[in-house]
């Protein structure tokens, strides 16, 4: 990407998102517990602080990691983030989640920072590379479309099931890792941070659709990647 | 009716309650009668289960020094400012206000 490029990106980052907040979807508007702690924030308590620090930083760790380079970086700019976060806090005006704002400045400050170091590339893989990606791999199925070579069973629901389950969690920790930078953002805010599909769309910049498919696809591969580990193919 | 095949492709839809309702019956009854594509279905629910319940990194203790310390300054530069407001509204003619 040129430099007039980033340049205009530059100019549409926005540290304070709030009246961003409609561009995705409709989003939930805060809850009464947000409200109440920003209050406090506001009043300059400092047990506030901890406990929406505490409440998520791991969230924000997460994300980070998920759209910056390494993990240094990612804790710098979450340790940015929660100084905007600060500094916002009279602009917050409940429009969406607290959870949610707190997200988007910080995919704001991350984009900031990969423009400082000219690595744009990976906010603009946001868009999926491969249209033709399928769920399974096509020749499993008969040219009727049924399935030739079935899903192989694994057993989620024997008296082995915690043993089963940690070995699951392991492969789909690595197999997370392995996803297209794209579809594994996705993943992790909706399913491992459990945000709404809207909440999503809104913290990555990206439309409804777009998103439907990065999840559909994330989740497809990590099925694949279950197979292989737990039948031992 | 629906095929395997293009069952696979809206399994994620159907999980998200984002199928309207013509696709969400024939899922529901490709589903009741295909033992294959159960097992599918049954399989992808339960990844997302588990990712949703993969452990997260246990958050710092306390805060930093050093957010803490922007913190105070903040309230303070945040109290002046407050101040300020008010004394400026009590200066103003009352018309104006």
């Amino acid at each position: 990407m040129n430099k007039s490029a980033n340049a205009s990106r530059l100019t549409r980052v926005n540290a304070f998102p709030q009246e961003a907040a409609t561009d995705h979807g409709s989003l939930a508007p805060a809850k009464p517990a947000d409200h109440r702690l920003v209050a406090r924030l506001r009043a300059g308590d400092e047990s506030a602080l901890t406990e929406l620090v505490r409440r998520y930083h791991a969230t924000l760790l997460r994300i980070a990691q998920v759209l910056l380079p390494n993990r240094a970086i990612a804790e710098e700019v979450v340790q940015d983030t929660w100084a905007c976060v600060v500094e916002g806090l009279d602009s917050f005006e409940g429009r969406s989640t607290l959870k949610t704002w707190i997200c988007r400045i910080l995919t704001n400050r991350a984009k900031t920072r990969l423009i400082r170091e000219a690595r744009s590339v990976s906010f603009s893989a946001l868009r999926d590379s491969d249209s033709d990606e399928v769920a399974v791999d096509p020749d499993r199925f008969s040219s009727d479309g049924r399935w030739a070579e079935a899903p192989r069973r694994w057993n989620h629901n024997t008296p082995e099931k915690l043993v089963m389950e940690k070995e699951a969690m392991g492969c789909l920790g690595r197999a997370l890792e392995e996803l297209p930078a794209a579809q594994r953002a996705v993943v992790t805010l909706r399913d491992v941070e459990g945000l709404e599909s809207e909440e999503v769309c809104n913290v990555l910049g990206i439309g409804e659709t777009n998103q439907r498919v990065l999840l559909h696809r994330g989740r497809s591969r990590l099925r694949r990647a279950l197979e292989e580990h737990l039948i031992g193919v | 009716m629906l095929s395997c095949k293009a069952l696979t492709e809206l399994v994620t839809d159907h999980l998200e309650r984002e199928l309207s309702i013509g696709p969400r019956m024939s899922v529901s009854l490709h589903l009741s009668s295909c033992p294959d594509c159960r097992a599918y279905f049954g399989q992808m629910k339960w990844l997302v289960k588990l990712l949703r319940q993969m452990p997260a990194e246990p958050a710092p203790p306390k805060v930093s020094d050093k957010l803490l310390l922007f913190f105070r300054r903040w309230h303070q530069a945040s109290k002046m400012a407050a101040r300020h407001r008010t004394r400026t509204l009590q200066l103003l003619p009352a018309d104006r206000v």
